[in-house]
Formats: structure tokens, sequence, C-alpha cells
């Protein structure tokens, strides 16, 4: 497994590379240097010499990809892309082009997405494994056409409705818990009730509706039946004999998530307030903040790729047959 | 089922829901999102919208969200009445206005009103009692050396916040800091800016910033040790600008934070190694003499200032505009300032989340920089007998209305070296004067920005010397005097003089192709709404409209090589006086003549006005300069420059117990003003958000009344027998 590991880890090198190349030419196709330091400069009395100061200032004063003027590799390595991209590889994500420095951000603002996200996961997969294994216990019932019918309509709702929904009415109208916000000092979880409340209740529908697929394939298979000729009760069938062996498909859809949980959501973050890494990319965006736009999709990247791997070791554990080599 | 609730474990579990429950039940209401304030301190509760601040280095920051947080903190060395309009000019950080001394190329003393002034020297004088903020960087140790200076960064590891460091120190103000912050703005390293502008009037600026550039870069540099030719340093509290020719209006940009008092040691201080890896910078960490000083700077969630107990002694003005002690601004007249001690700024993004809190009362105001209440806050206000009046719920919480018209203008632009619509001839200024008359700013006004605005009649906007009310004020071209009123010409007129201009109906007389007009808009800035609007308005003279939107990054660009018929923009005034709203008509500002981000973006090039703005912008206010003003006035008017503009209107929204709330539209150190009356608030609070319990008890009905079928039914299944 090991040598499976590290193979994974370098076939990783290429796919980086690749995705920072991508990053790096979709953002100065609409960016020019000139375009963010004018719009770091402000609007006002900005003069061809400012620009030129700033640039040299954040290391934007030498050609994107190529260096016609110096020799030999310089050609490539004097060059903005060289300069901004070989540093992320040794984790030195730099400045904020406004001079924050980056680690230190995003090291500050993994824990409150983290805080958001995890609860959020978790209570979510759980709640839609015991509705989707309820419902297969009442499978071909009037029960479950009925559940199916919700889990389509709850699908069907946009995540927005939900957040302005949950924030209307709990939060403006009954005003139990703060509308947004976060605080560490003092009572953090009365500001990850209504996000995770969101987070999860958005979920169920395609959560559910998809587990109750896995779990029914499962039900009709003939270990059910003998497991039911011996006198296991339906709970025990659900929990004990369905839900281990529909955990492959299972496994596949989680365990990626898992390390990208430090990521945050855009949408829960920005709605309530919560400073996460959600809203820091999002406000990178906002401002053209280059530098943290190509940190983020590089943290992105390498987490999405621990999640792949963490996927197939998961794999291991869930279905003693499966050997990584 | 009952037995099955007295089991233990069930017990058990009841209990701890029901000590979460309680957990909740915590003094004052279950939704304030607002910690606790430290005991016996009155805090302001504000917001930051809806970006953080990038810059908090007066040298660098040039946006009205981030001077909100350093006009509290420092003094630059002029200010503004808080009360007065027009807006007044007031010593702030020295001790009386500037003393001018006028030079000739040769050097001699000359007479302000001598025509061969080479130079003028700005002699100030640092107020005695003006103190920094306690700060580590003035902490000195047993032999008065600096206490915090570290060799290496592993050294200064343990230090990660401001609050981090033990022992803190401060100093008076002295004439060098002023001087050395005006250094720091000629900086190449620090990109500031304002060292483009500046150094066409500093003297000396250009050659210091040039010399700068080579200068290695490990470390402070202390800037003392370069001198730059137009400051010097007098004594301890006297120092003296000396700039290229005469620009009364530099008094002006000493009101501004970039010219606000930087410490030598606070500078080496931020440049110990390794606080940059911890955002410990100036950037970051302002250290100022004003009212307030930074306590917390966590821009994704809060800034918190206090009161700074090093302030100098300064009082709430006794005399105010007329009608102000009628509104009660008088109230804390003579009293010493601050009248709060902790002010804190909350970051917050979406406009349901800051006014369901406004309402709450977790908000003392609807907004800082931005009212917020355009467009985006209907619910807000109701149209009365007596026109825009706020809503019933708003009314009935006691909450007050602060409008400000900012010295501020939007306008729709011609560029005038269009070969359809731009030049100078008469045909085509009656082209623009009819898409002038057919865009009917009053109704747009009305629609888009709920009434929140004036049309403009002139460049100058209200409060700005050289703004005309009345019949006097008007447009002729676009509008005539009616009962009083200003009242837009006819859609006829518009026609006739489209006839006149040769295009009857909106076809051109040569061709008889119909006229089509290009209008660049800013994507986020437009609403396919108001682009039907548009279309409506101009179809009514027969003129076709296209739309080219763009992003900010392309739209500038467009500007920047004329590549545009008509175009968005807006200004805000820097300082209140004409020129500076003038010289968005003036020539040599043209990017394509200055080759740089020039803000007459019209191109608008009439030999009679640029002359008339280089005698105005030298002259001293008086009938002389008011005439040049109006002329010029006259001129952007006959040649129809712009198809539209208004001066926006926000409305600020107030809780009853914030005192204090007359808007100034150019100086943002105003907090020191407000009054907070505390007991209210807290009443309110409480009246206002006692929660409602019933649907946590529906909520557990609706979800027993889910689970019991299921648990009924399951129950039922497992007694069933094999054939049922």
């Amino acid at each position: 497994m090991f040598a499976y590991i590290v193979r994974r880890l370098i076939y990783a090198i290429p796919i980086l590379v690749g995705v920072n190349l991508l990053t790096f030419t979709l953002f100065f196709v609409v960016n020019s240097p000139d375009d963010m330091a004018a719009s770091q400069l402000g609007d006002k009395y900005v003069t061809p010499e400012a620009i030129e100061n700033w640039k040299q200032k954040n290391g934007y004063d030498k050609p994107l990809f190529l260096n016609p003027d110096a020799a030999g590799v310089a050609q490539i390595t004097d060059t903005i892309f060289f300069d901004k991209s070989v540093r992320l590889f040794a984790f030195d994500f730099g400045r904020s082009e406004s001079g924050r420095d980056i680690t230190t951000d995003v090291a500050t603002r993994m824990w409150p997405s983290l805080a958001v996200a995890l609860p959020t996961f978790l209570v979510g997969i759980g709640v839609n494994i015991c509705v989707a294994l309820m419902v297969v216990m009442f499978r071909g019932t009037r029960l479950d056409r009925g559940a199916v019918f919700v889990f389509v309509a709850l699908m069907s709702i946009s995540y927005l409705f939900y957040i302005i929904g949950g924030q209307f009415l709990v939060a403006k109208t009954w005003r139990l818990v703060p509308i947004s916000g976060f605080h560490t000092e003092g009572q953090v979880w009365k500001f990850l009730i209504l996000p995770v409340l969101v987070g999860v209740v958005a979920g169920i529908g395609a959560g559910a509706r998809w587990y109750r697929t896995l779990f029914l394939e499962e039900a009709n298979q003939d270990y059910v039946r003998t497991a039911r000729a011996k006198g296991c009760s339906e709970l025990s069938i659900l929990f004990r004999h369905i839900l281990p062996n529909a955990l492959i498909p299972i496994l596949t859809g989680v365990v990626v998530l898992i390390p990208s949980l430090f990521m945050g959501s855009l949408l829960i973050e920005s709605f309530f307030g919560i400073p996460g890494l959600g809203s820091y990319m999002l406000d990178a965006i906002n401002s053209q903040d280059f530098a943290i736009v190509r940190s983020m999709v590089f943290i992105g990247s390498i987490l999405y790729i621990i999640g792949l791997l963490l996927t197939d070791i998961s794999y291991t554990w869930a279905d003693p047959r499966v050997r990584l080599s | 089922m009952l037995s099955r609730l007295a089991a233990p474990r069930t017990r058990a579990a009841l209990l701890l829901i029901g000590a979460t429950l309680l957990a909740g039940c915590t003094d004052g209401p279950w939704n304030n999102p607002n910690p606790d304030s430290p005991p016996g301190l009155v805090t302001y509760q504000s917001v930051m919208t809806p970006l953080p601040p990038k810059h908090l280095d007066p040298a660098l920051s040039y946006a009205a969200d981030e001077s909100l947080f350093l006009m509290q903190i420092y003094e630059p060395p002029m200010g503004y009445h808080y009360l007065k309009r027009p807006y007044e000019l007031l010593p702030l950080g020295v001790e009386d206005f500037p003393e001018i001394t006028y030079i000739n190329a040769e050097g001699e003393i000359i007479d302000p009103q001598a025509e061969d002034v080479a130079y003028s020297v700005y002699e100030l004088t640092v107020r005695a009692d003006a103190r920094y903020q306690p700060h580590p960087a003035f902490a000195l140790d047993d032999r008065g050396a600096p206490r915090y200076l570290f060799k290496d960064a592993s050294e200064s590891r343990p230090y990660r916040q401001i609050s981090d460091f033990p022992e803190l120190g401060s100093r008076p103000v002295a004439a060098n800091d002023y001087v050395y912050a005006i250094k720091r703005l000629a900086d190449p390293f620090n990109a500031s800016p304002m060292l483009g502008f500046m150094a066409q009037y500093i003297v000396g600026m250009e050659d210091f910033s040039a010399r700068l550039k080579d200068v290695p870069r490990d470390g402070w540099v202390n800037l003392d040790d370069y001198r730059m030719d137009g400051l010097e340093v007098v004594d301890d509290r006297t120092f003296r600008i000396t700039i290229k020719g005469r620009y009364p209006q530099f008094s002006y940009w000493l009101a501004m934070h970039f010219f606000s008092p930087i410490a030598p040691e606070v500078d080496r201080f931020f440049h110990n190694p390794g606080f940059l890896d911890r955002n410990l910078t100036l950037d970051w960490w302002p250290v100022g003499s004003g009212p307030f000083m930074m306590v917390k700077n966590d821009p994704n969630s809060e800034i918190v200032l206090e009161r700074n107990p090093n302030f100098r002694e300064d009082y709430f003005p006794t005399e105010g505009a007329p009608g102000d002690a009628e509104q009660g601004l008088l109230e804390d007249a003579g009293k010493r300032l601050p009248l709060i001690d902790r002010a804190v700024f909350r970051l917050e993004k979406e406009v349901l989340s800051l006014w369901t809190k406004f309402l709450q009362g977790y908000y003392d105001r609807s907004g800082e920089s931005h009212g917020n209440t355009n467009r985006v806050f209907d619910q807000a206000f109701v149209v009365g007998p007596n026109g825009v009046e706020l809503g019933a719920e708003l009314a009935s919480h006691g909450i007050t209305v602060s409008p400000d018209v900012k010295p501020a203008i939007y306008y729709y632009g011609f560029n005038m070296r269009d070969p359809v619509l731009g030049g100078y001839t008469e045909e085509r200024r009656k082209l623009r004067r009819a898409l002038q008359i057919a865009f009917d700013t009053e109704e747009y006004l009305k629609i888009f920005y709920k009434g929140n605005g004036i049309p403009a009649q002139s460049p100058i906007p209200p409060g700005i010397p050289g703004f005309v009310e009345g019949e006097a004020g008007i447009n002729p071209y676009v509008y005539d005097w009616v009962d009083g009123a200003p009242k837009r010409k006819s859609i006829e007129h518009a026609k006739q003089l489209l006839t006149e201009a040769g295009y009857p109906n909106g076809r051109d007389a040569r061709t008889g192709e119909p006229l089509k007009i290009f209008i660049d808009v800013q994507s986020q800035a437009i609403s396919s709404t108001s682009m039907n609007w548009m279309d409506r308005a101009f179809g009514r003279i027969g003129v076709q409209v296209e739309y080219r939107p763009a992003d900010w990054n392309r739209t500038r660009e467009k500007l920047l090589t004329g590549n545009t018929q008509i175009f968005s923009h807006g200004w805000l005034a820097d300082y209140p006086d004409p020129e500076n709203f003038l010289f968005l008509l003036y020539g040599p500002e043209s990017p394509l003549i200055c080759n740089c981000d020039g803000a007459n973006n019209a191109s608008y090039e009439r030999p009679e006005y640029d002359d008339l703005f280089r005698q105005m912008r030298v002259l001293p206010a008086g009938e002389e300069r008011d005439a040049l003003v109006a002329r010029m006035v006259d001129l952007y008017r006959e040649d129809a420059v712009w198809l539209y503009g208004f001066y926006p209107k926000d409305i600020y929204l107030n809780n009853p117990w914030v005192h204090n709330n007359k808007r100034h539209g150019i100086s943002k150190n105003t907090l020191k003003y407000v009054r907070i009356d505390d007991d209210l608030r807290e009443r309110k609070r409480e009246e206002w958000n006692q929660p409602v319990i019933w649907p946590l008890y529906a909520m557990s009905a609706l979800l027993v009344a889910l689970l019991l079928p299921g648990i009924i039914a399951y129950r039922r299944r497992l007694r069933a027998t094999a054939r049922q």
C-alpha cells in the first residue's frame, strides 16, 4: 500500500502544475497586472509610475510566461508564472496583494470553516442514512413513494431559498438564534445552529434519495433474506447487514469531501458571516487578489487529491477483498 | 411508552437536552450576535461593508471605507468643522492654519497677490498637547533604548498581536513625524497612490523618490537619513512644506489621512524581523494620536477601536449651521470628546443580515460609508403625502433618518472625440442636447434610486462653492423655470433639436439610417430594467440604443483608449472646492492627452475652459473666482458634455439611542461626536428580541408526528407472522 500511496502522490505533481497553469492563464486572461495594480491603487490619480511601482513591489513587473530578455533557463524562471507558482509547491503562499500573509490567514480561517462544515457533514450523513434506511424499510409502500416525492421536492428547491428562508423564519421572525456572525468569545454554538440546520435540511433531499437507491439494491440481496429468515430484527438487518455492504459507494462520495471541509462553503459562509476560507476565496475573487485565488485553488487541489487517496484507502477498510497495489 | 420515559438512560438524555436548551437562556435575548462589552464602557456597534479594508496605512489607503478607521486613529494637520455648512476647514493636528509664504524664482519673499509666485511655503506648528496612543513601539528600556527591537525572526516569534507586548509607551507628536509621513508617500517601495499626484506639487518629491528607488531594502530604511528639498523641520513642533507655484487647494489636502504623522520609531518597530509574516505591519495596526486606537483588527470578522487615553483635550463644537440647535445637535456642546469609549465594526456582507440586526437593535446605525437604503431595503420607506417617509415599523421603533447628499456626482458622459456624438459644432451640440432632454433624469432617479438623488444642473454638487440654487442655477438648455421649479424641456423640443442637428425623426438626413447610440456600461452596475427604460426614453425621439456591457477592467481600458461613445462614471470629492469637480473637464486631464488614468474621460477640450481653469485653480475664494467658476459651468452646459448627471443622496438610519447623527460629506473623523444612550439601548433590545417559542414546540410535535407512524408500523411488522 505504501508504494501505491507514494505513486499516487507523485502522480499528483503534474496535476497540480496543470491546475496552477490553468488558474494562472484564466486569471490573467481577465486581469492584466496593470488591472490588478489599478484595482489596488484605487480609481483616482493613478499614474503610470504608480502602477509601475506597485507592479515592481509585488513582483508583477516581469513577463507572464517567457522572458525573452533573459538568458538560458532564466527565460522560464524569470517570469511571473515561475515566481508565483514554484513557491506554492514549498507551501509558501506568500502575501496577498494587499500585503497580508496568506499562510497566517488560511491557518486562522480554516477553523471557522471547519466549525460549520464538520457538524453539517457528520449530522447530514447521519440523518440522510437514517432517513434512507427508514424509507427502505417501508419500500414499495405509500410511505416510500411519499418520501421519494418529498426528496425530489427538497432537491428542487434552491440552496439560497433554504438559507434566506431559514434566516427569515428562525432568526428574524422567531428570534431564536443570531441571523449571522461568528465569535470565539462566548457561545460559538449559537452561531452554528442555523447554518448547520440549513446545511443539513438542504442536503436531505439529494442525500437520502441517493442512499435509498444504494440501500434498495442491497435490500433485495439473498443475504438480507437469509438474515431475516434467521430471525434478525429489521433494525439489525438495516444497520448490521445492509449498511456495511453499501459502504463502498457511500465512501466514494463521502470520503473525498472530508479534506475539503477545511475549504468551507462559499454560500453558507457568505450569508452567515462565517469568517472562513469560503468567504476568503469569494472576497479574493471580488477584489481581484490573484495571490489568494492561486493559493486557494492550489490548496483545494491538494485536498481533493488527498480526498481521492483516502477514498481508495477507505475501500480496503470497508471491504477486505480490496487490495491496493 | 411512559415506562420507557422513566428509564434511566432516557431520563439522562432528556436532562442533557434540557440543560443544553437552558444554557441558551443566558442573560439577554437569544439572538444577540454581539459578545458582551467590557463592563462600564459605552460601545458603539456598527458595520463595515461589504469588504474588509485592504489598507490601513495612511500612505497606501485611498478608499472611503478605510478612511472611516484611519480618520478616527490619526490626526492630519487640518480637519473640518463637524456641523457648519458649507464645509469649513479647521486646524486639527496643528495649532493654527498654515502660514503661507510666497517666493519667486529668485528665492525672494513676494506679495501673496504677485503673479510670479514660484513656490509657496506652508509653515505649520504641531499642537503642544498632541500625543500618541500607548504602543509598544514607544516602549523604552532602562537605558532609554527601544524595548522591542529584535535581531531575528526567532526572537520576535512569541509576539503575534499587538496585545502580546506587555510594555507600552508614548510620546508627544513631533514636527518630524509629519515630515516623515510625507517622505513615506514619496518612498517608491510603499507604492503610495498619492506619489504621482503629490510629486507634481511638493518640491523635491520626485527626486527623493528616484533616489530611494536604488536604496537596498534589507530591513528598515530610516527616511530621516534622506533629505527632501521641499520639507524642513524648523524645531520640535514646527515644520515647513514647500510646493511649486500657488496651489490654494493644498490646505484641503492637508486634511486627508495621507498627511497624518507617522513616528519613525513606529515604522522601525513594524520592520522587526518576522513581523511581516504575522501581519504585524503598519498597514494593519495604525498608530496615531487621534481620539481612538485600534485594539483588534480581524478584517475577516471585526475591527475594534477604543478611546485613546492620551487624546488631547477636544470639545464638542458650541456652534453649528442654522437649524442644528433646533435638531438637538448642540445638546452636547462643550462636552469633552470622544463621547463613547469603544466602537466595534463588524463585517457584514449580506444586506438581510445587516438590516435584521439593525432592526433588532444590534447595530446602532444602518451603515457608515453607505446608507444601504437605496434599492435594497424597500420596506424602510413608504410614499406618503409629503413624499418618501419612514415605514410604520421603523417609525414605531423611533428610528431617525439622516439624509446625506454626498459631495459627489454620477454621470454618463459623451466622448467628445466621437465622430457621431462628439465635436464642437452647433449641430453636434444640438444633437447632444436632444439626448440630454430625452433622458428624463427625474423619472430615472424615482424609478431606480427611490428618488435618492438630485438631478445635476452642473458638475458642482450642493455644499461646494459654485453650486447655485434656484432659477439662476438651472441648465437653460435642458430645463425651464416653471412655477418655482426646474421643468425639463419637452420631447417636441428635443425632436426639433434633433432635426436641426441633421437627424429628423431620429434618422440621418443624408443616409436615412436610424441614429444608433452606444452606451458602455459596467455589467454589475446596470440592470436590464434600466436598459429597457433607456431604450424607451431615447425611443421617444426615435434614437436607438445599443449597450456594451463590460467589467470594470475592460471599461477602464476603453476609457484610457477613448474607445467609447457614451460611458458611465462618478466622482466623489476629495475636498470641498469646485476645482475638484471642474478638473473633470480640464483638457490636459484627458487620458488621451496625459497618457494616464486622467479624470476627463469625456476628453473635453475647449481652450477657453482650460484657460479659465488654470486661472481659477490658483485664485483664493472670492468674487473673481466665483465668476470664473460660473463661466466654466456655462461652457459645460453650452457644449452639453455629459448626457446626464445626478448628485447621489444616501439615507442613513439611526436607532433612537444614537445621538449627533449629522453626516459630514467630506470628513470621516466624526465618531468622536457620536453619543449613545446605553440604558435605552439595553431596554429596547430586550423589548424587541423576545424569542417566539411556539415554533420549537410545533417542530417537536411535527417530528413526533412523523416518527410515530413509522415506529408503530415497525413494531407491528416485528410482531407480524410470516403470512401477514
